[in-house]
């Protein structure tokens, strides 16, 4: 057992082998690198949208808005992930990372893709949509960049799951794997299943576009296409929610209010979220309506639940923490004392609202069959996914990313005034847009369409002038959003590089520790709901879960009203 | 830092649900499920649901069905684009073809009649999207899609593309004429 390359982070008490060390920091890089490429496409795509501006022609928006989708929704997201399940296993396991070739092959095989992929799409003939829907053709190394980071992708969730069995084998901790760990486990098989089906349509259409099979049947190609696609988000929603549950742990020494709870819901992700295929195929020809009500509604919205549970025990955990400290105050002194100055908390409690009342109430009003007719394929639904991947995703881990960087790069955080409020710009501006597009979605505006005012056509249409209005406040808290997301990347890139270093030393070393169990419960005076109230022990959490239940209901019974407007259809 | 580490009992799945955690889970799932039987709900009680009714088809046979269509209904040749508006009869099977960059034909319906509308594309994937009354559908190359519609109000309504086909995409814009009933 090599065991000469460990370090103990002295601040946080973390354990980490060098080879896993070395391969974070790759990740993470590569990582923002690409979320630098994908953001400058953003901010020429939204400047395009933006009425009033109208910026690029056609064939570089086209040609835009196809990288914006690849980097953002798989490069960005996956690369940084990947760092995340060498954090929760090597990292939080105290265990060596297996095999760091292997791990090293995977990251060079992302890294090649990523940049065929991008050539493929900057050479102006793979404009063709992140989906790449057939049979509209494109160039062959689309899909071969697809397949290379995929597999890449594929040999790290093999390391990660290589790395749980060392650490169970050389016992590096005791008892149960921690909960963080136990969410990234959930984002990896999700991301094996999502990589085999990306594999089974990609294959099959990397050789139809060389010409070798001669017809892919579109209906198919979405089905399973959808299996890759929407599944990839759902990895990111496994990875996010471990996230929160890490800085809740890391801001708070926040415990889960029961692991029995928090796992089963992360339980119900593996067993259910797969289905979401079906989201967007509810309006296509030849599949039942049976079909699409089981596999919408995730087996009767066994997987929404999960979500609802994660949405009142990470910050229910926290108010436990919180009033476990005297924070006991009215309902809400727990959340009003809360370090809000502080960007790894700020950032994870603005994604985890937003994620909830932007993101997932929308996705399931959208995601109903019928209400489907009045959403599909409009500029609602990149605004719910804006709000689920950006808001919730891409705002946890740009919050993670400033604990990390003490902790993993053993830089100081630069301009830490930016830093401080970047994540209110980044989540504000993003809400706002995500909002805005919703808004706009709901009075029939089409998504990736480059002139909603159809200057030109020989027939034409007048959307309302609200319909424009929604698109411009799209379009400026689209640059709010973009600024915040700039001062993400600067920051962090002149910390990484130019920081100073932390003072403290943490020097590689030859010995381990075992990683204990957490300290026991102890259970207060009266019993474990003394510190709260009404016998809850998070009674402002409650309340404000009961706030969002109210929200959900309201929004829900509106857009069932708005369908039935429509014309009858059977 | 609890959730990073190990649970503090061996045995945790034994460890009892927090009151606040048993009531959210209880509301939670019965607004779950009555999600999911609002939907077969919908499909008995309410009025706007897809049929579901589609055809495998080719470019080919389509587009002859379409033609027959308009070589017996077509009432007048639309100006802007020399395209033919066809006024189908009510009840009838309509067909309506999405290519590269049009809808073909335009079409006129009456209000409060019933119509079975017909959609399949002759090459790329292509999105129904009916204005202003918001009415979206993907339409695939060799699938039928069969819809059965009742125009309740006598308006214009665009056809608009709502799935990227290509650069002249937004270009691609058809129209249905809904015009008083018992003319």
């Amino acid at each position: 057992m090599s065991s000469e390359s460990f370090r103990t982070c002295p601040e946080s008490g973390l354990q980490f082998h060098k080879p896993a060390e070395m391969l974070m920091r790759a990740n993470a890089v590569l990582a923002v690198v690409i979320l630098l490429i994908g953001g400058i496409a953003a901010l020429l795509v939204t400047l395009t949208r933006w009425p009033a501006v109208h910026l690029l022609p056609p064939d570089l928006f086209y040609q835009l808005l196809t990288a914006h989708g690849v980097n953002m929704l798989i490069f960005w997201i996956i690369s940084f992930e990947m760092a995340i399940l060498y954090f929760c296993s090597s990292t939080l396991l105290r265990c060596r990372l297996a095999t760091p070739r292997v791990a090293w092959l995977g990251f060079a095989l992302m890294v090649i893709g990523i940049i065929v992929n991008n050539l493929a799409v900057a050479n102006g003939d793979a404009t063709v949509m992140m989906t790449s829907y057939v049979p509209m053709p494109a160039n062959p190394n689309f899909y071969l960049g697809l397949i290379l980071f995929a597999v890449g992708a594929l040999l790290g969730c093999f390391v990660f799951l290589g790395t749980l069995v060392i650490a169970k084998a050389e016992k590096t901790y005791e008892g149960s794997i921690p909960l963080v760990t136990f969410g990234a486990l959930t984002a990896c098989i999700i991301a094996v299943f999502t990589i085999a089906s990306g594999a089974i349509i990609l294959i099959p259409t990397y050789l139809w576009s060389i010409g070798y099979i001669n017809h892919i049947d579109a209906a198919m190609y979405r089905l399973i296409w959808w299996a890759l696609g929407h599944s990839s988000q759902q990895i990111n929603v496994a990875a996010h929610v471990a996230v929160w549950y890490a800085i809740a742990a890391i801001v708070f020494g926040a415990r889960p209010l029961s692991e029995k709870v928090s796992r089963t819901a992360f339980f119900l992700y593996i067993a259910f979220l797969q289905l979401a295929s079906a989201h967007h195929l509810l309006v296509d020809p030849g599949l039942s309506s049976e079909w699409k009500i089981f596999n919408t509604s995730y087996a009767m919205y066994l997987a929404v639940l999960a979500s609802m549970v994660h949405g009142l025990t990470v910050p229910g955990s926290i108010e436990v923490a919180q009033r476990a400290k005297g924070y006991t105050k009215g309902l809400f002194e727990w959340l009003r004392k809360a370090p809000w100055g502080n960007p790894v908390f700020s950032g994870m409690f603005i994604s985890l609202v937003g994620f909830g009342f932007i993101g997932g109430i929308s996705g399931v009003v959208m995601g109903t069959e019928q209400i489907n007719i009045i959403i599909h394929n409009t500029i609602y639904v990149p605004g719910h996914f804006h709000a689920t991947v950006v808001i919730g995703t891409t705002l946890s881990f740009m919050s993670l990313t400033y604990f990390l960087i003490p902790v993993l790069f053993r830089r100081q955080v630069m301009l830490p005034g930016l830093a401080k409020w970047q994540p209110y710009l980044f989540g504000i501006g993003m809400s706002v847009f995500t909002m805005a597009m919703m808004g706009a979605g709901t009075l029939g505006v089409e998504r990736r369409h480059w002139d909603m005012a159809f200057t030109g056509s020989a027939l034409s249409f007048d959307y309302p002038a609200s319909a424009f209005t929604m698109m411009g406040v799209m379009g400026v808290a689209g640059m709010m959003a973009i600024l915040g997301g700039g001062i993400y990347i600067l920051v962090t890139v002149l910390s990484v590089f130019f920081g100073k270093r932390v003072e403290s030393t943490s020097e590689y070393g030859t010995t381990t520790s075992v990683l204990k169990r957490a300290a026991p419960i102890i259970v207060p005076e009266g019993g474990h709901a003394a510190a709260g109230r009404w016998g809850f022990a998070a009674p402002g959490t409650f309340l404000l879960a009961l706030f969002f239940l109210l929200t959900f209901v309201l929004y829900y019974a509106v857009n069932w009203k708005y369908l039935a407007s429509v014309w009858p259809m059977s | 830092m609890s959730a990073i580490e190990p649970p503090s009992e061996i045995i945790w799945w034994k460890q009892p649900l927090d009151r606040v955690e048993g009531t959210w889970i209880t509301l939670a799932l019965v607004w779950s499920l009555f999600m999911f039987f609002m939907m077969p709900f919908w499909h008995v009680y309410g009025k706007q649901n897809l049929s579901n009714e589609a055809y495998r088809t080719t470019p080919q046979a389509f587009m002859a069905k379409t033609q027959a269509m308009v070589d017996e209904y077509t009432v007048r040749t639309d100006p802007a684009t020399n395209f033919p508006v066809v006024r189908p009869p009510p009840g009838s099977d309509v067909y309506l073809v999405a290519r590269l960059w049009q809808w073909w034909p335009l079409l006129e319906f009456e209000k409060g009649q019933t119509y079975r509308l017909h959609i399949s594309s002759m090459d790329w994937q292509h999105g129904f999207s009916l204005q202003p009354v918001n009415i979206n559908t993907q339409i695939l190359p060799g699938y039928e899609m069969v819809m059965t519609v009742t125009p309740d109000t006598a308006d214009e309504q665009t056809i608009i593309c709502n799935e990227f086909c290509g650069l002249g995409h937004h270009n691609m814009v058809g129209k249905i004429y809904i015009t008083e009933g018992g003319q």
